[in-house]
């Protein structure tokens, strides 16, 4: 990363840039500022690709059966644990 | 979890200790409050632990709920000190350890230039890939690790992962921040060396 005054604001405001959160403006000026610092822009493909394979990989994780029997035992909710499956 | 979720229940029934109603909201925030603790304690019989002792406890609660966070933050909350509690009995020689990546210059945590997002996403999500994701996520202090468990895991808001763990919006930030750059740089050197040996053949 180039250590110019762009590549530390741009640090600033890189959560913002990568959730879309950010004003037009500065937005404008980092996607400028990324045209030209291929380590930036690596920085920002590459981060979001974090945040995306965490999400997603993450996303399947469902409760297996067993573990939810144990739940609702605890919970002396065991009268109700076939509803899910009944419904689904 | 939304806010359209919280409108599904009726605050009423769960207070007045309704079976089917607990039920109910039990399925519909299990596979979060299971997820997050997994995330936390990279153990399944840690996270079954926690997911059992969370809805306990909000059961208990539910009487007095007064409804001013949503069920879904404050059954997080729940899970999320859960968890920590957890982590202290088992390991409370780390206590007083700071990671080092907790007083570093975000600056010196950009060290890794490599384009990997060109890899295929069948690499990417292999299973020993996987297994590396949830390696380097233990790598994180605990405070970062829950932050970016909630934000960009379970995908809550600044707003929501402030109100679960009652710190502010701009701690949020500087940890998602924190969190963020040194995971993107473990992953960096994770799949620059597959690159790599994909050039060498």
């Amino acid at each position: 990363m180039n250590k110019d005054l762009d590549c530390g604001a741009f640090l600033d405001s890189l959560s913002e840039y990568v959730d879309g959160v950010i004003d037009s403006a500065l937005c404008a000026e980092i996607e400028d500022h990324i045209a030209d610092c291929d380590d930036c822009r690596v920085v920002v493909d590459t981060l979001k690709k974090t945040i995306y394979l965490y999400h997603k990989t993450s996303e399947k994780t469902v409760i297996p059966v067993d573990v939810r029997e144990r739940l609702f035992h605890r919970l002396d909710l065991d009268d109700f644990v076939q509803e899910k499956s009944l419904l689904s | 979890m939304s806010k359209e979720n919280q409108e599904e229940f009726s605050l009423e029934l769960l207070r007045s200790g309704d079976r089917a109603e607990i039920a109910r909201l039990v399925d519909a925030h299990s596979a979060n409050i299971y997820r997050v603790a997994l995330k936390m304690l990279a153990n399944t019989q840690d996270a079954e632990d926690v997911l059992q002792n969370t809805f306990f406890k909000a059961i208990q609660a539910l009487p007095t709920f007064e409804g001013r966070s949503s069920l879904s933050t404050w059954l997080y909350r729940i899970a999320v000190n859960e968890s920590l509690m957890l982590i202290r009995q088992r390991k409370p020689e780390f206590d007083l350890v700071m990671k080092p990546d907790d007083d570093e210059e975000n600056e010196h945590l950009l060290t890794e230039f490599t384009d990997w997002c060109c890899l295929p996403e069948s690499e990417l999500m292999s299973s020993e890939a996987q297994g590396y994701l949830d390696e380097a996520i233990q790598e994180l202090s605990e405070k970062l690790r829950v932050v970016f468990i909630l934000r960009d895991i379970e995908k809550l808001s600044i707003r929501e992962t402030s109100e679960t763990l009652e710190i502010s919006e701009a701690a949020v930030k500087v940890r998602l921040l924190r969190a963020r750059l040194v995971l993107r740089e473990m992953l960096s050197k994770y799949y620059g060396e597959q690159l790599d040996a994909e050039k060498r053949g």
